[in-house]
């Protein structure tokens, strides 16, 4: 009986190591708090839900806008998928370029780096008189915010191999192929990843940016309405599931990387906490 | 005598910087043989792991020729294995993956390459590791493994630079009578870079000692100690005849400054 009970012991010590318990409990309990402050604060201080709805509020209308927040909210996440994903083929193929082509770094590169100056958000007006008000222009926005992280990580990643690393591949007779493939983007993923992070979020904002300049659906869009209308409890609701949407679309990369470069010195530091 | 394997004849290497010339290998001239130990022993800066990367065809030279097996280097020669200071493994592949490397570069048949690899792992005592990445090894683990990736396609000559230059002593120890016997067994060509005087006598069947910036042949020093040699042989006379002798050499070239010589150094001090 006893040993039952060391057995059981035993797999919950396990099981919550294995689902790294101790990785999402701090968090989780600190949102729950702040929720239960924010919810008092509205009581005690009898604050009007047009300014600041309760947290039940903001759940309730949550659950009865469902059926008309769901397909918005899906077709914003289209349009981040989509940028990103731009971003992720585009960005990758010109840090290639920019890494293999004298030229083109030379032409291409200062000017990339210094049109970042630029607030792109300032261009969004212009993508709605070229585009119209369809789902391109926000993909574009997207795009244009999210896909600058990725060049500019690539190309470092790709230039910061040690010297030996080529030598070694040249004494074994590498040709230019197998040094990029084998040696030079392997040794540049942990960069790579790091720009994909800065990616992801940046593009939920390009969509949301998009969707307010001119849109007939989105959860951006809907925003804006319930903003004109004082249903404040609905644009919080809004907010929250985007909200959700950006954390679970960061986690998904973050998972990617820690399956892919778990060699990398920054995986090994979620697994080996300093004592 | 016999045709040298690797011959190094009047070899030059200058940097140009704003002071001007600055020779970094100075007409070096030397020949190993083949199946031979030879270490280049000097301090640091002395533009032996230049000479090595020469050797290797992976920096250029501005005078002189080297010759390898017949073949004149002019670009990367590729039937060879380099370890360097830094274990430099590939920290995305596992052990065994890190040797495959040779297979999958040079078109080799996999399957032998990883019999061999791990035949060479359990030599080096390594068996069972094969699945670790590198980072799930210690120093002295992951340069037996940068040992095995340079053997493993059993080229006929090993260069290697400062190999154990980054170890603890211990460790260090254990390598040198590893490589001993690696070499013994294999008959490989070494050329050996450090700036150990214990490393290179035990080592070697001929040290090569270079003189500080520039780098030349100060000296050629043959080893004539039995082989297979063992720790115990470092605290023989000869041995110890062998590292005096060197010792003395940097001492005359000011690399190095016995007790003896403080005052001098207290005077230049003064004198500025």
């Amino acid at each position: 009986m006893a040993s039952n009970t060391d057995r059981a012991t035993r797999d919950m010590a396990w099981l919550a190591r294995r689902l790294r318990i101790d990785d999402w409990i701090y968090p989780t309990a600190t949102i729950v708090a702040f929720v239960v402050l924010w919810d008092v604060s509205v009581r005690i201080f009898n604050v009007k839900t047009v300014v600041l709805p309760s947290p039940g509020q903001v759940y309730d209308s949550l659950i009865a806008d469902w059926g008309e927040l769901a397909p918005h909210m899906l077709f914003t996440i289209y349009e981040i998928v989509a940028g990103f994903a731009l971003s992720v083929v585009i960005g990758i193929g010109l840090a290639i370029a920019i890494v293999t082509w004298r030229p083109i770094e030379k032409s291409i590169y200062p000017i990339l780096v210094g049109s970042q100056v630029i607030p792109k958000i300032a261009l969004a007006p212009l993508f709605v008189i070229w585009f119209g008000f369809g789902i391109e222009p926000k993909i574009l926005i997207a795009f244009l915010i999210a896909f600058f992280p990725v060049v500019i990580s690539t190309v470092v990643g790709l230039r910061s191999l040690e010297i030996e690393k080529l030598y070694l591949a040249r004494s074994m007779g590498a040709s230019e192929l197998q040094m990029f493939f084998k040696i030079k983007l392997p040794n540049a993923m942990p960069n790579v990843f790091a720009g994909l992070k800065l990616s992801i979020t940046a593009a939920v904002i390009g969509a949301i940016v998009g969707e307010y300049i001119g849109a007939d659906r989105g959860i951006g869009r809907v925003l804006l309405e319930a903003n004109g209308d004082m249903e404040t409890e609905l644009l919080f609701a809004g907010i929250v599931l985007l909200s959700i949407t950006g954390v679970i679309l960061f986690l998904i990369i973050d998972g990617l990387e820690r399956v892919m470069i778990r060699w990398h010195v920054s995986q090994r530091l979620r697994e080996q906490p300093m004592p | 005598m016999t045709e040298p394997f690797l011959s190094i004849d009047g070899v030059s290497k200058t940097y140009s910087t704003r002071q001007g010339e600055i020779f970094a290998v100075d007409d070096v001239s030397l020949d190993i043989p083949e199946h031979g130990f030879v270490s280049l022993l000097g301090p640091s800066g002395c533009g032996k792991s230049t000479l090595l990367l020469m050797c290797a065809g992976l920096v250029s030279r501005t005078a002189g020729a080297i010759t390898i097996a017949d073949t004149v280097i002019e670009r990367p020669y590729t039937d060879l294995g380099i370890v360097f200071q830094d274990s430099n493994l590939l920290d995305w592949r596992r052990v065994i993956d890190n040797l495959l490397i040779q297979a999958e570069i040079r078109g080799l048949d996999k399957s032998a390459i990883r019999e061999r690899g791990l035949e060479l792992l359990d030599m080096v005592g390594l068996a069972g590791y094969e699945h670790r990445y590198p980072y799930e090894l210690s120093g002295g683990m992951r340069q037996r493994v940068s040992i095995c990736r340079a053997l493993v396609h059993n080229p006929p000559l090993l260069l290697m630079d400062e190999p154990f230059g980054a170890l603890d002593a211990l460790t260090r120890d254990q390598l040198n009578l590893d490589l001993q016997d690696i070499w013994l067994d294999s008959q490989k060509t070494v050329l050996f870079v450090t700036h150990s005087i214990t490393e290179a006598v035990f080592l070697s069947d001929t040290v090569i000692v270079m003189t500080p910036q520039p780098g030349r042949v100060g000296a050629v020093v043959e080893i004539d100690l039995p082989r297979p040699r063992e720790f115990a042989i470092r605290e023989t006379s000869e041995f110890g005849t062998y590292t005096k002798q060197i010792r003395g050499l940097f001492e005359q070239w000011g690399v190095l400054r016995d007790r003896g010589r403080v005052t001098d150094r207290t005077t230049i001090r003064e004198m500025d």
